[in-house]
């Protein structure tokens, strides 16, 4: 009897819709997790796999030893390398070409560059409105570099005791 | 004030023509605000929905997202209207008008304070429900003039549903009328004077929770919209409609939300009477508040409370939300006729005397 007459009360008292209702109450004045994005941003990882870049030397010389490493290593076909020899004897790239519509942004270009040359950077946001200037050319990549370099050596320096 | 302005353009113009004047900028200066509420009310609903799940709701479109229904109509009005194929194109543009135009002409006899009203008939009560109870018309006739099987289907439900939760409330509305002694709506806010102990809330708490959920079911709102509950048939009724068309329903819906709102103040709530009458330090001290100010917070706090609900509560499954209608609620408003009579036999409280 006791059983049924709180039953009774318990539907007619609605109690299991108010409690729904304090719930949603309660979090209506809670602190809203929104991150509203292009004013405010989310902490990267130094990590972070976004556009790429080829380093330099402190002298300017361009680290990229024309290995191909990246480029068999490169899960979707994304890099295309040629290679001659410079007059110096070096062996240096003529054409380094990354095509960002392939890339799956794996990092492991970086991380089978014995010369710390391929990097990814923790730039994510660019575009690509045509056809085109989604290759990225060796030019684009070593001045992408040098336009990021303090931020890349920062990142690399911060990861280099866990690799 | 209209009387004196139709008397004014009178003595220049030809009766009628004063007349008609008249009734138009009437029929505009209640329209138009319900209409602003309205577009204003869609942002609230976003906003209280994206605070209830952390979320902040719309924020781009001017400061706070304020400007957002300027948006969202500028892009309804300018979207294209689609005509199904093997439509019937007079229905199809009939449906969104005979949804809105009971939504607001309802608004006629609804006072927004004393002697503050278009018109103020003696069976206020009555129109509102014989003209409120038209909106369905818009449903069923959308819903077949769509020619689309979910739409269909969305017509015949929202058809069911709001005959059946229309007895409910009727029978709630009763109760009323049998305290408040009158259908007109302005005697019924005046029979509550007195504070808040005089309200008809307390001795029809039972019948003001019955009329506010059937008051849900009649807008089609959560947890009872399976007219369009869009997991199963998409969008019901309202699913071939585009651009303006489908805006017209939106305005409907809301201005029905606003209008259930303003009922439930009126017939439960003591309408634009303050809550402190008859107390002595709170009366002098909101003796500042107008009566529209009092009706104004009492509305959008129930106003309020729908967009609670609908943060809250998933919606119900068809044959429950029927049988809830059936077995629930109209028993027990039936109930409760017997129990206001008996109230009023005995005079009980402060109510019946």
């Amino acid at each position: 009897m006791g059983k049924f007459i709180k039953h009774q009360i318990k539907t007619w008292g609605l109690t299991e819709l108010f409690k729904g209702l304090s719930v949603t109450g309660k979090y209506f004045f809670k602190r809203k997790i929104t991150v509203r994005y292009p004013e405010e941003k989310t902490p990267i990882s130094p990590r972070f796999r976004g556009h790429h870049a080829l380093r330099r030397y402190e002298n300017g010389e361009e680290r990229c030893i024309a290995c191909k490493l990246c480029e068999a290593v490169c899960p979707a076909n994304a890099i295309t390398i040629e290679s001659e020899e410079r007059d110096d004897g070096t062996r240096r790239t003529t054409q380094y070409d990354i095509d960002m519509f392939k890339c799956i942004y794996c990092g492991f270009c970086e991380e089978a560059c014995p010369v710390d040359a391929v990097v990814e950077t923790r730039v994510f946001e660019y575009e690509f409105h045509e056809r085109g200037p989604h290759i990225r050319t060796k030019e684009d990549l070593l001045a992408f570099g040098d336009k990021h370099e303090e931020q890349i050596a920062a990142d690399r320096a911060v990861d280099a005791k866990y690799r | 004030m209209f009387d004196a302005l139709q008397a004014f353009l009178s003595g220049f113009l030809f009766d009628w023509l004063a007349i008609v004047i008249t009734l138009v900028l009437q029929a505009v200066s209640v329209v138009l605000p319900i209409m602003l509420v309205v577009a204003w009310l869609t942002y609230a609903e976003r906003k209280v929905i994206g605070f209830m799940q952390v979320r902040m709701g719309p924020n781009r479109v001017g400061p706070l997202g304020l400007l957002q229904p300027i948006a969202d109509a500028l892009k309804l009005m300018t979207k294209e209207v689609i005509f199904p194929a093997q439509s019937n194109k007079y229905l199809f543009i009939i449906a969104p008008v005979l949804a809105l135009a009971p939504a607001v002409a309802a608004w006629a006899v609804i006072p927004f304070s004393e002697g503050m009203l278009v018109s103020d008939i003696n069976a206020g009560v009555l129109y509102v429900l014989a003209v409120s109870s038209i909106i369905v018309y818009g449903t069923i006739i959308a819903g077949w003039a769509s020619n689309s099987k979910y739409a269909f289907l969305g017509a015949l439900r929202g058809s069911a549903q709001k005959i059946s939760y229309e007895i409910a409330m009727g029978f709630a509305l009763v109760t009323v009328l049998m305290i408040a002694g009158s259908m007109n709506l302005t005697e019924i806010v005046n029979g509550q004077k007195g504070g808040f102990f005089h309200w008809y809330l307390l001795p029809l708490l039972p019948m003001f929770f019955v009329y506010f959920i059937s008051g849900l079911a009649e807008t089609n709102r959560t947890p009872f919209d399976v007219i369009e509950g869009e997991a199963e048939i998409v969008a019901g009724f309202h699913v071939d409609y585009s651009g303006m068309t489908f805006g017209v329903f939106m305005l409907a819906e809301y201005a029905m939300m606003i209008l259930i709102s303003f009922m439930t103040s009126i017939m439960f709530l003591g309408g634009w009477l303050s809550p402190f009458e008859g107390i002595p330090f709170l009366e002098p001290m909101f003796a500042w508040v107008p009566q529209l100010g009092w009706l104004a917070f009492k509305v959008s706090f129930l106003l309020f409370v729908f967009l609670w609900l609908r943060a809250t509560f998933p919606r119900y499954r068809y044959d429950q939300l029927m049988r809830l209608g059936w077995k629930v609620l109209i028993p027990l408003t039936i109930v409760w006729v017997f129990v206001v009579g008996a109230m009023q036999y005995f005079s009980f409280g402060p109510w019946f005397n």
